[in-house]
């Protein structure tokens, strides 16, 4: 910075407000060392992972060809085929989502802090189902695979089995975070637990749970397009054959096809969102 | 002691039970041709999915049995029993464990760094005009909907095998979704620093350096930490088409059935996956405390 005009004399102000700048250097140093610290790990990367100015160059060029020969993209001789590859990827998001949000709907109850008052359930619950949630959905699908055959069904349990651990986790938070309140209310007038939780906790989660049902659903697309490189049905069997027969111009069809397809959905789960749940509680 | 309770008159009473009656059941009647409909299309959906439940209720045994079979070795012993034959590929397996979260840490590191440059444009406060901020938004939208095993598996017929592919997928991902949750940020930042530097000849980039930086940057910071979480699980999965890290080891162990290769394999992931989401989780915490101490 420049020597400022309206307070010439610095160095009296240094030293009336010492601690000030003493303690912006103190955290000037923490911001260079992990500055540092990053750009030495990436460094690392770099080196390890192998990447060298010339390989990207020549990657890029290609990928620059790939690109001109994207264009125009058309559906081959296909279509017919891939509109029900698309059709089967939806209703295997579909499905997946909403079988993920009924099993997951109990081990919410099981894993939240106001429900469970056993720490060893609960304990166990959460670990289940983080370790669910460890596990990508293509390894899902392949280990469902083994069970079911290939095809889409395989796909709907990967995408269900995935999902049953970020539900739970979710459910488990919203329940967390009610006002306890209105089940104190049906208890005192005589209700069970179980009425407890049906009239007194259930009105008020599930707002959340169905708009969080409906955000998984359009990112479960999302994932149901790619679980078909593997072998569990939909548009992702087509898509991985067509990159690797390198039919750039049908690549850039079935992309297309799968982002018009997420719009749609977006749009149409944000409607039914704000129809079901109102707009307030989109936040909670 | 009682309460006399006053009393409508029956005309009254008879007019609002009508009421409520009508209202209850167009209520029930809404709910009943939603149920309907979800009904529908879970038929539809369960005939294009080739949903078949008989076969899976044959085949479960299978999945139990799968998942049992992964846990012992090649001479029928528990995986438990001898823990060094089990994890006899140990060494190796570290070594594309540590590739994977290389390529995740990469990947994440350039994509948030493409994100921030990017974030400014998209939002209401700050782009240059409606026409950068609808190009920046339909582009960050782009990268983000496209699956990162897409570009994977077309970065790998560019770029060649290995790792290379992999962190530039999830790059790009990465721009996509954190370009996105960055400009929401933005767009919630108190202005009047920003009117105050541009009023006393601040550029545009100098007004984002000293007046929504420091705003914003336990945010990002935060969000960087959390999409790192998420790319480790999505580079274990990038070996699947050649693009490097331990997915590659796994696929192989499930593809030619090394049962407890799976398991070992698998478990080494999890436990990944759950360290850096304790860490992160923990530094997440703090940089919100951070925040709101301010």
């Amino acid at each position: 910075m420049k020597t400022s005009r309206m307070f010439p004399d610095q160095a009296a102000i240094r030293a009336r407000h010492a601690a000030l700048v003493a303690g912006s250097q103190r955290e000037r140093w923490v911001t260079l060392a992990v500055v540092l610290a990053m750009a030495g790990v990436a460094l690392l990367a770099i080196v390890r992972l192998e990447f060298s100015f010339a390989r990207l160059g020549s990657g890029i060029v290609q990928l620059g060809t790939f690109l001109g020969l994207m264009v125009p993209p058309t559906p081959g001789t296909q279509l017919w085929a891939l509109l029900k590859a698309l059709a089967e990827t939806v209703a295997i998001a579909f499905l997946g989502t909403l079988l993920a949000a009924l099993i997951a709907f109990p081990l919410g109850f099981l894993a939240a802090r106001n429900t469970m008052a056993n720490r060893l359930v609960r304990f166990l619950t959460r670990r289940f189902s983080d370790s669910i949630r460890g596990v990508d959905t293509l390894i899902w699908a392949l280990i469902w695979i083994n069970v079911v055959g290939l095809g889409p069904f395989a796909g709907v349990l990967a995408i269900m089995t995935s999902d049953i651990g970020a539900f739970s986790k979710l459910y488990s938070e919203a329940i967390e975070a009610i006002d306890r309140r209105a089940g104190e209310g049906v208890t005192s007038t005589g209700g069970s637990r179980v009425h407890a939780i049906r009239f007194g906790i259930v009105p008020q989660v599930m707002p959340v749970l169905i708009s969080q049902m409906l955000y998984y659903f359009e990112s479960n697309t999302r994932s149901a397009t790619i679980i078909g490189i593997v072998g569990a049905g939909g548009i992702g069997l087509y898509l991985a054959e067509m990159i690797r027969t390198y039919e750039w111009d049908q690549v850039a069809f079935i992309i297309l096809m799968i982002l018009v397809t997420v719009a749609a959905i977006d749009f149409v789960s944000s409607r039914l969102r704000l129809a079901i749940v109102g707009e307030r509680t989109g936040r909670l | 002691m009682a309460h006399a309770i006053p009393r409508l008159p029956d005309t009254q009473i008879a007019a609002l039970s009508a009421a409520y009656r009508s209202a209850q059941a167009a209520k029930r009647r809404t709910t009943l041709i939603g149920v309907l409909v979800l009904a529908i299309l879970i038929m539809v959906a369960g005939r294009v999915a080739e949903v078949d439940l008989v076969k899976l209720w044959n085949n479960a045994g299978q999945l139990t049995s799968y998942l049992g079979r992964i846990f012992y070795l090649d001479n029928g012993k528990l995986v438990f029993t001898d823990v060094a034959d089990w994890y006899w590929g140990l060494g190796r397996w570290m070594s594309r464990l540590w590739d994977t979260l290389l390529i995740a840490y990469l990947g994440t590191l350039f994509g948030a760094i493409g994100a921030f440059f990017l974030c400014f444009a998209a939002t209401i406060n700050l782009a240059v005009n409606p026409a950068q901020r609808f190009l920046a938004r339909r582009f960050l939208e782009f990268c983000r909907t496209v699956p990162e095993i897409v570009f994977a598996l077309i970065f790998v017929v560019a770029f060649g095998l290995g790792p290379v592919p992999g962190v530039l997928a999830i790059m790009i991902h990465t721009v996509g979704a954190l370009g996105k949750l960055f400009a929401e940020v933005v767009e919630n930042i108190d202005m009047k620093p920003v009117e105050g530097a541009i009023a006393s000849g601040a550029t545009r980039w100098q007004a984002i350096r000293y007046s929504v930086v420091p705003q914003v940057l336990p945010n990002f910071a935060s969000y960087a930490l959390l999409r790192f979480e998420i790319n480790v699980r999505g580079a274990s999965v990038m070996g699947f088409v050649g693009a490097g890290g331990i997915g590659q080891d796994l696929i192989e162990a499930i593809r030619k059935f090394y049962y407890s290769d799976v398991s070992a394999i698998l478990l080494l992931i999890i436990a990944a996956v759950m360290i850096i989401d304790l860490v992160t989780e923990r530094i997440r915490h703090r940089l919100i405390s951070l925040e709101h101490g301010r």
